[in-house]
């Protein structure tokens, strides 16, 4: 079991668990990957032991460019985690990859979750939280727990062309 | 075709079993009671209610999760003898799928009468919110995933949903929170519900936010309680004090594709409810318009929009205008949730909007109406604070169980 601290949790790798260990070593080296089916060749996420679309078990793993646009999010200011209490309001963006977009079917793609962060992978302020909603491009950048654990995040991707992003009106 | 041998619908179940008895524990904060002494309460006020002998029940079945007693405990507390029982792990969505496993027990033989329950301490024990040991637990497998962005509870869970919703639809929070208000004013109806006061729009707008789009009154109580059902064949039925109210079709744990990552498979905004609906009304017989009143799931107040638009109660999308229309209030064109749901009358992980519907299609809605020398309520239809909570007429209801956008249960019953 490779134990792990993140924000006042315990993280817990068991050794029997071939797929998350792997997934958050290539994470620590900086490269997104996910499982590619040897059955239907589509990727999914998050790691699972078999394909969600065809059933298959057999897969290899592929780097995937790690750019995509929000798709939804939570944005949280009551924090049930303590440790993430100073950080409120937070957000968990989720993000649908360029990659596959579209596959199997029309509504469908690769959807990954992480948390709005700066990109050396501190949390976002509220002031960057405001900023960002249904639309925003972002890139992919890791919070490094371990040698061999990362966890991938989202930050804004200041190279693609500005959006307006949709965020809704809770007051009225 | 025969309805007796039409195995393709399972029309020919329909109406072969009912609810004949329901029961509960007060709902509060700090019960002062193990699960296995609100249980074996909230189990003999179910039987009692039913009428029969306590001899005559032999099924239990409840669900958890993993923070109550369990049916051999019960059954023995109650001095049952059980040929049948089983304790299954999940909430919200639970009670209906129970209710199919209960009717297929007696089916195959092998028992005659079941209870379901489910007995919680959800505020001063394992609370529902996520805060607490739920928050302390280690993060492993799949929560590998999620649970290490902060994004653990329900609230936080289903948001993205709730604002793709928003953003898709033109769905305004205004709207939505007419779910709350529409709760309150049964709640205020409702001698036995946690929260009675009387709500406004502005009310939930004003309430502090927990998590995008969700104020802290778009959000449902937590509270101890348990909550139990008796169910049998219909025939047995007659010889219960009660009315009868049948059980005409059951959908329990029906999926969308992908139901462990829910926000997966688009559209978002869809949710199980999509996939149940079909099963729902094909079973039954019935659709949408046959329904006097509904019990569509409120762990917040999108959940219960959410699904009156899958099942079919407005098209998709106009869930906004559907909810803040009046239809769901009492008077309106069908009632929602006239207990006061999970948002106002107290957290059952859904036992309780049942319990509601069975005493609504018996016409005796626990209120304050006074009781005439029959020793049943003489309903006034007068829905104003602190009056009359019984639906003129009911005589077909649904219930909508939700456990998450991925997974529902549901259930259609009509008054015998």
């Amino acid at each position: 079991m490779a134990t792990y601290q993140h924000l006042g949790m315990e993280l817990r790798v068991s050794e029997q668990d071939a797929v998350n260990t792997a997934y958050f070593a290539h994470c620590a080296a900086r490269r997104f990957s996910l499982q590619r089916c040897d059955g239907c060749q589509l990727l999914h996420y998050p790691p699972s032991a078999g394909c969600p679309w065809c059933g298959h078990a057999d897969y290899r793993w592929d780097e995937v460019d790690g750019r995509g646009t929000v798709y939804s999010y939570s944005e949280v200011t009551h924090a049930v985690q303590p440790g993430f209490a100073p950080y409120v309001p937070y957000m968990v963006l989720l993000v649908e990859l360029d990659t596959q977009r579209g596959q199997p079917s029309a509504g469908e793609a690769i959807r990954v979750l992480g948390n709005l962060v700066r990109p050396d992978g501190t949390m976002a302020s509220a002031q960057e939280v405001a900023s960002v909603g249904i639309g925003t491009r972002v890139r992919m950048v890791f919070t490094q727990l371990g040698e061999t654990m990362a966890l991938p995040q989202w930050t804004v991707d200041q190279d693609a062309a500005p959006v307006q992003a949709w965020r809704p009106d809770v007051s009225r | 075709m025969d309805l007796d041998t039409d195995t393709d619908t399972h029309a020919h179940l329909r109406d072969k079993y009912a609810i004949v008895g329901v029961g509960e524990t007060a709902y509060v904060r700090g019960a002062g009671k193990t699960t296995r002494q609100l249980a074996q309460q909230a189990v003999g006020n179910a039987i009692a209610d039913s009428g029969l002998d306590r001899r005559a029940i032999d099924g239990m079945l409840s669900y958890s999760y993993s923070d109550s007693t369990a049916s051999n405990l019960v059954g023995a507390d109650l001095g049952l003898r059980l040929n049948f029982f089983m304790d299954c792990f999940g909430g919200g969505s639970s009670t209906e799928a129970l209710v199919g496993l209960a009717i297929g027990a007696m089916e195959a033989g092998m028992c005659e009468a079941v209870v379901v329950f489910r007995s919680m301490n959800g505020y001063s024990g394992l609370r529902m919110g996520g805060t607490g040991a739920m928050s302390a637990a280690p993060v492993a497998d799949e929560s590998l995933h999620t649970r290490p962005y902060g994004w653990r509870s329900a609230a936080q869970m289903f948001s993205p949903t709730f604002l793709r919703h928003m953003h898709d639809y033109g769905t305004r929070s205004e709207q939505v929170a007419a779910v709350k208000v529409a709760h309150s004013r049964h709640a205020s109806n409702n001698p036995k519900a946690l929260y009675k006061q009387r709500m406004t729009v502005d009310d939930v707008l004003a309430s502090r936010m927990i998590c995008t789009p969700l104020h802290l009154l778009d959000c449902c109580t937590e509270s101890d309680n348990a909550t139990a059902l008796v169910v049998t064949r219909a025939a047995r039925a007659k010889d219960c004090r009660h009315h009868p109210v049948l059980i005409r079709s059951v959908v329990g744990r029906c999926n969308k594709p992908r139901m462990d990552m829910h926000y997966q498979h688009g559209p978002i905004t869809d949710t199980a409810g999509r996939y149940a609906a079909e099963r729902l009304w094909r079973n039954a017989g019935l659709g949408p318009q046959d329904v006097n009143l509904t019990a569509s799931y409120d762990a917040f107040t999108f959940t219960s929009m959410l699904q009156l638009e899958d099942y079919g109660f407005c098209a998709k999308g106009e869930g906004g205008d559907y909810v803040s229309s009046g239809a769901i209030e009492l008077g309106g064109l069908r009632p929602n949730n006239t207990s006061g749901g999970h948002l106002c009358e107290g957290y059952t992980h859904g036992i309780s909007m049942v319990i509601e519907n069975v005493r609504q299609l018996r016409h005796d809605a626990d209120d304050s109406c006074p009781i005439g020398p029959d020793g049943k309520r003489q309903h006034t239809y007068d829905y104003r604070e602190g009056g009359c909570r019984q639906v003129r007429n009911a005589e077909v209801s649904a219930n909508l169980g939700w456990a998450s956008p991925g997974t529902g249960s549901a259930m259609v019953m009509r008054r015998a």
